[in-house]
């Protein structure tokens, strides 16, 4: 009885949880052709009754067989020995890179999939969020889609209903209630679908990436309305994702995965700075050579990424430490007075930063090797607060475009720094760059700039 | 329990404290490898308003999306009875049960054969086409096969109006029979379900199995008696011919139906009755063994 009320406030409890993939490698499908699994062992069947193998073939044809089978097959751990407890009310962030495990872990979670090895015990309801909008269907209207989204994450008709207004104008679709969802604007598609999920219930929340939709705005207030729910209402919330700053923002505690494993779990900002430190997180990047670009085309941006100060590629960088930019140029020719130029623009695409090379007089020569040139820009302490921002791209030569890629070539993200995270103050997040005044009293200290 | 709710001072209970004291009382939930299956039928009734949404999630898309609607339910089974009427009894000259005219004989093997190739073409698509839903969330995965049973429940609703407006044109009463109709009913969702969640685990897993399902419905129509009697069945053939499940299901609803001079085959019956139950069965298990895998392979 009294160890029962020891851990009374656990709400989940992962030991030793594991899951086995097994991997095909003779198709790219994870499912096979009933045509293909006849013509495996026909082919088998076919080679053992040939007369003429029977003798010494027999030998080879069997061994041919046993490799065939073992080489097509490969077991891949998405996670392996697990282990972790939270508690109720507690904000649990989840991090980790591509294929570190995330995902799967996720699943197991909301029980899509069942785990190979080891146990997770959970108390209370859970709703997962991997998704938004899952079950989401164009032919039926916006209230339609209330509900039956509602029921897919969990919701009785009942509460949906009591809550349907709320839902509605959460989400500012009052007018197109009965439009079907296929004529929504993909911003109002988000936000009606966003705003069903908001007003779930349930004593425990996962949620995957789906906070990267959305415009920056409505993103806010629905992170604004987690927290707030988490607050009041004790609710424990499992969060999962790249945004450093979201994930900082929202969670107090958190978890590390690395290669299917846990590798860190404590205090959130410790770990996001132990994240930093794995190294090798490449940055959200967009494949430059498809996107649409204008200029002569003399010299061409092959890759643009965020470094650090050692010009290692990055994803995240502290606020107020310096952070870099790597251009990667390459020309056939000789071009010489080339200017960098790129600027820097928020979630909302307001743009926060141009600046080009030739501001400083400093212009670069590509000499048409078959290498590409790296041209690095680094900025000191830049007050930029925590989010993600986006760059663009462009290049000029003596007032004439040379290359100009349409859009976004690469993003990083700008996480709190503890000078700013002071907890009576949250100050980071609602303001578009964060200052480091000196202070002083009675008398303004005099700021004397060197000749 | 009760030692919790005496260290805390009545007095003091707040709205959060009242919810940790309602959680204490909760059961833990235990996942791992080859879990509990008495949790599977629990929460398949947990999950019963979700399988209402579905299925009506599909009727509604589905007399959305068709520009012809509830007419297409009524107009396809209409033109394959004439059709079926005017070759197999008129062109054929096939004897009817009975005195009833060939049209209601039809009919009345129509409508549950409609009703067995739609849900059954469905329900072993259902699991693909839902995909998105399995990947995504939880919920007992039997639902949404038998939701696509429901919707095509729907279509046979309507299509009976068909039937109603024949007798009344040909004035054939029913008989007290026509009450036993639930029974008929229940027996082709049961075939329906069967023969339909072996093919929707099948087709996860082997995705070229949805090319024999086309092929089954059709060849299945030849061998149940939907165009013509089962008396024309010579007796020899009648212990094989009985091994159709949807044989027993049409016979029970012609014997319901026409009524008049009609007798149960009981023989035939217990058979299907038997591989109905074998398909049911090993259908449900088939499909939750293969159920753990769903998210996996999709």
């Amino acid at each position: 009885m009294l160890s029962e009320m020891d851990d009374s406030d656990t709400l989940i409890r992962v030991e030793s949880l594991g899951k086995r993939y097994d991997l095909y490698h003779q198709s790219n499908e994870k499912y096979e052709a009933l045509r293909d699994v006849i013509t495996r062992h026909s082919k088998a069947a076919v080679r053992l009754l040939n007369p003429f193998t029977l003798a010494g073939q027999l030998q080879k044809s069997r061994h041919k067989m046993v490799r065939t089978q073992s080489h097509s097959k490969e077991e891949f751990w998405a996670i392996k020995d697990v282990n972790f407890e939270i508690r109720r009310g507690e904000r649990v962030g989840i991090i980790g890179r591509n294929g570190a495990g995330k995902s799967t872990l996720l699943k197991i979670l909301s029980r899509i999939t069942e785990p190979t090895t080891g146990r997770v015990e959970i108390l209370g309801r859970v709703a997962s969020l991997l998704e938004v909008g899952t079950g989401f269907h164009p032919e039926l209207t916006g209230q339609e889609n209330i509900y039956l989204n509602g029921a897919i994450l969990g919701m009785k008709r009942r509460e949906i209903k009591s809550k349907f207004d709320e839902i509605v104008d959460f989400a500012e679709v009052q007018k197109f209630l009965d439009t079907p969802v296929k004529r929504y604007s993909s911003g109002m598609y988000v936000r009606l679908a966003f705003a069903v999920a908001a007003h779930l219930e349930p004593d425990i929340m996962i949620v995957d990436e789906v906070l990267a939709v959305g415009d920056a705005n409505f993103q806010k207030k629905c992170l604004g309305k987690m927290e707030d729910v988490a607050d009041r209402e004790g609710r424990t919330v499992l969060f999962v994702s790249h945004q450093m700053a979201a994930i900082q923002t929202l969670c107090e505690r958190g978890i590390l995965l690395h290669n299917g494993s846990v590798m860190h779990s404590g205090d959130m900002r410790d770990v996001v700075s132990k994240y930093l430190d794995i190294g090798e997180n490449s940055a959200e990047r967009s494949d430059i050579s498809r996107l649409a670009r204008s200029g002569t085309g003399e010299a061409r941006f092959s890759a643009v990424y965020p470094v650090d100060e050692e010009g290692n590629e990055t994803a995240a960088f502290q606020l107020g430490d310096p952070f870099g930019i790597c251009f990667e140029l390459y020309s056939d020719v000789f071009v010489k007075d080339l200017s960098v130029g790129f600027s820097i623009h928020d979630q909302s695409g307001q743009s926060v930063s141009i600046v080009y090379s030739d501001f400083d007089n400093r212009t670069f020569v590509l000499k048409g090797e078959s290498q590409p040139q790296k041209i690095f820009a680094t900025i000191e302490g830049a007050p930029l607060a925590p989010g993600r921002y986006s760059v663009n791209v462009r290049l000029v030569k003596c007032g004439t475009e040379i290359d100009w890629p349409k859009g976004s070539v690469c993003n990083f993200d700008i996480i709190d720094a503890p000078y700013y995270v002071n907890p009576a103050a949250r100050s980071g997040h609602t303001c578009v760059i964060c200052l480091k005044p000196a202070w002083s009293a009675c008398k303004q200290q005099i700021l004397v700039k060197e000749a | 329990m009760g030692i919790t709710s005496t260290h805390e001072p009545p007095m003091q209970k707040t709205h959060r404290q009242q919810a940790i004291h309602r959680g204490s009382t909760q059961k833990w939930l235990v996942l791992e490898a080859n879990g509990i299956e008495k949790q599977y039928w629990k929460d398949l009734w947990r999950y019963r308003e979700l399988f209402a949404i579905l299925a009506w999630r599909d009727i509604a898309v589905r007399y959305k999306q068709t520009f012809i609607g509830v007419a297409w339910a009524l107009i396809q089974p209409f033109m394959t009875m004439v059709i079926f009427t005017l070759i197999f009894g008129r062109l054929a000259k096939l004897p009817t049960e009975g005195d009833a005219p060939y049209a209601v004989l039809v009919l009345a093997g129509m409508l549950p054969w409609q009703f067995f190739s739609g849900s059954f073409s469905a329900c072993a698509d259902s699991l693909i086409s839902n995909a998105n839903l399995l990947t995504k969330v939880y919920f007992p995965r039997l639902i949404v096969p038998a939701a696509t049973v429901i919707t095509n429940f729907v279509d046979f609703i309507i299509s009976f109006g068909i039937l109603a407006a024949v007798m009344i044109w040909f004035k054939w009463l029913p008989t007290w029979r026509l009450v036993t109709m639930p029974l008929w009913i229940g027996l082709t969702f049961a075939v329906s379900m069967g023969v339909g969640l072996w093919f929707a685990s099948l087709n996860v897993k082997y995705r070229d199995f949805r090319y024999v399902v086309p092929f089954i419905v059709q060849f299945g129509l030849y061998v149940s008696p939907v165009g013509f009697s089962s008396s024309i069945v010579p007796t020899k053939w009648q212990l094989l011919y009985a091994l159709n499940p949807m044989v027993g299901v049409i016979e029970g609803f012609r014997w319901a139906i026409i009524g008049k001079g009609l007798a149960v085959n009981l023989m035939g019956l217990a058979l299907s009755l038997a591989t109905t139950s074998l398909l049911l069965v090993t259908g449900i298990r088939q499909f939750r063994r293969m159920e753990k895998q769903f998210a996996d392979v999709i």
